[in-house]
């Protein structure tokens, strides 16, 4: 990982990136670049692909076609030692997935000591850390399903932060939220963007998006339609496809065409 | 009859519970109890045979079963790892192998390792303990390889993904994240299957043993010859039941301390269709 610094700015760089479940092409030529420190949001209609993409990522899924590269590192390289290059890359999921058998505090040491060899001591320093910066120090001790679901996501998103990630990808993190939980999830996220970390962000929060990202991607059946700043996408958009779906998200009652 | 459907129910039950009643009347009456006592409950017959039906027949049943139950532990837990392998060839063997051992009689696999075994292959000898762990760990792992792919898919794919996610990799992943919350699924089936195994392990008496390799069934068997009485196979019973009934105990208890909780994933999320 030491070579990483070649390439000081860049911290996820896709190219041509294609991906097809059977006959369906999900992605068609993706290119993406985020820098260091930078907060990208993709948004786009469900199936768009924006998800399949974010799992590009860290490879949950093997891309057909295309590279990426995370940290200097080619992920989509045959060779590449995958479970080295996924502890430097975060991944917070829609559904949370807490290990269901283990407390919140095993959760977050679970992978510094089995991954990272860190000691108890220290292991259990951090996850106290990273609890405290996400707002549950108090919990602790409490299993994954005595929590709310925004509290859980929160846990999950301290558990990627123990492994002291150089990148963090949310998938749709407050889609399974209840309305009134998403807020809290969204302040930790907003926190972790403000100190720094590179982020990239599948989500349909507008707002979030809008005060937070550096850039917004617009997706539609595969391929990036529009990006650029999130004044520009999402408040001045170009494309008539940008257009209707935004219209839809922010007004979802009023007359649709 | 302006009888509501509740009247009508009582009175249904009612009349059950009078069939009932006059069966177990009628057969109380007309057995012959003292006949029963002497063939079935001989108090001198089921003195005679303590200790040892406890110290000999209880516990090589209970050794013959656990052995049995190791081998298969081990063996149907690899066999269900090849049975979910992406490799094809893992996955012909593993269901060739369950298919064909769950589809015999224990009895059948009982002899032919205890005796077709030494036939075939001649200097080859197994002392019984070695023959019936061999034998009933074949049968158990036949079932147990089911049970443990059935607990293993049961595990939500989030579980591997977020462990993979952080960095594991996948046999990590299965050894940490995936047998330990299948485990607490397939607890109540894997014990009907000690159950069901140790009730098997009778059929060690189509072996040739030794007095002191006899467990309860043949324990009994031999006593029932020798003592011209039925009640050595109502004490052989009762000992059965007395390992029987608290597995099912402990059981439960596992699952409950285990915290037999759902496993946490939000209802029903919309995922994102992959397309």
């Amino acid at each position: 990982m030491t070579e990483a610094t070649s390439d000081v700015d860049v911290a996820i760089e896709i190219t041509g990136l294609t991906k097809s479940f059977g006959p369906l092409e999900v992605l068609r030529g993706i290119d993406l670049t985020v820098n260091r420190g930078e907060v990208v949001c993709v948004i786009g209609p469900s199936g768009s692909g924006k998800s399949t993409l974010l799992r590009c990522v860290n490879m949950l899924e093997e891309p057909n076609g295309g590279t990426v590269v995370v940290d200097g590192v080619e992920l989509t390289d045959p060779d590449v030692d995958i479970d080295a290059a996924r502890r430097r890359i975060g991944m917070v999921f829609q559904s949370f997935n807490l290990f269901a058998n283990l407390n919140v505090l095993n959760n977050l040491m679970f992978a510094q000591r089995k991954v990272l060899r860190r000691d108890r001591d220290e292991a259990q320093k951090v996850a106290l850390a990273n609890l405290e910066r996400v707002g549950l120090a108090e919990k602790a001790n409490a299993m994954p399903h005595q929590l709310s679901g925004g509290q859980q996501q929160r846990v999950a998103i301290a558990r990627a932060l123990s492994m002291n990630p150089d990148v963090m990808l949310f998938d749709e993190p407050t889609s399974a939220l209840d309305p009134e939980l998403v807020g809290d999830v969204l302040n930790v996220m907003r926190k972790l963007a403000l100190e720094g970390m590179t982020m990239l962000v599948v989500t349909h929060e507008m707002l979030f998006a809008r005060e937070v990202a550096d850039k917004v991607l617009f997706m539609d059946a595969g391929m990036v339609v529009e990006e650029g700043p999130p004044a520009q996408v999402i408040g001045d958009p170009q494309h008539e496809r940008t257009r209707s779906f935004l219209s839809r998200v922010l007004n979802p009652i009023s007359d649709r065409e | 009859m302006a009888l509501s459907k509740r009247q009508r129910a009582k009175v249904f039950r009612g009349v059950q519970y009078g069939i009932g009643l006059v069966v177990v009347l009628v057969l109380a009456v007309t057995a012959d109890w003292a006949k029963i006592r002497a063939t079935f409950f001989d108090v001198e017959v089921a003195k005679a045979m303590f200790p040892e039906v406890i110290t000999v027949g209880l516990k090589n049943t209970v050794i013959y079963t656990a052995l049995g139950f190791s081998v298969g532990l081990v063996v149907g837990l690899v066999l269900a790892l090849m049975r979910l392998s992406s490799i094809r060839v893992y996955r012909w063997v593993a269901g060739a192998y369950i298919e064909f051992f769950r589809g015999l009689p224990a009895l059948l696999i009982i002899l032919a390792i205890g005796t077709g075994v030494p036939i075939a292959f001649p200097g080859t000898f197994f002392d019984k303990y070695t023959a019936l762990a061999i034998a009933l760990g074949i049968v158990a792992s036949a079932y147990m390889a089911e049970t443990f792919r059935a607990g293993i898919q049961a595990v939500p794919a989030g579980q591997v993904e977020a462990a993979r996610s952080l960095g594991l990799s996948a046999g990590r992943t299965t050894t940490f994240v995936v047998v330990p919350q299948a485990f607490k699924i397939i607890l109540p089936p894997l014990t009907n299957e000690l159950i069901m195994l140790t009730k098997d392990s009778s059929l060690a008496l189509f072996l040739g043993s030794t007095v002191l390799e006899y467990e309860l069934t043949q324990f009994g068997r031999v006593a029932l010859n020798q003592y011209r009485s039925l009640t050595p196979v109502v004490v052989a019973g009762f000992c059965y039941l007395i390992i029987t009934i608290p597995l099912g105990y402990l059981s439960r208890y596992l699952e409950r301390s285990t915290g037999g909780k759902k496993i946490s994933t939000p209802e029903s999320p919309t995922v994102e269709a992959k397309a």
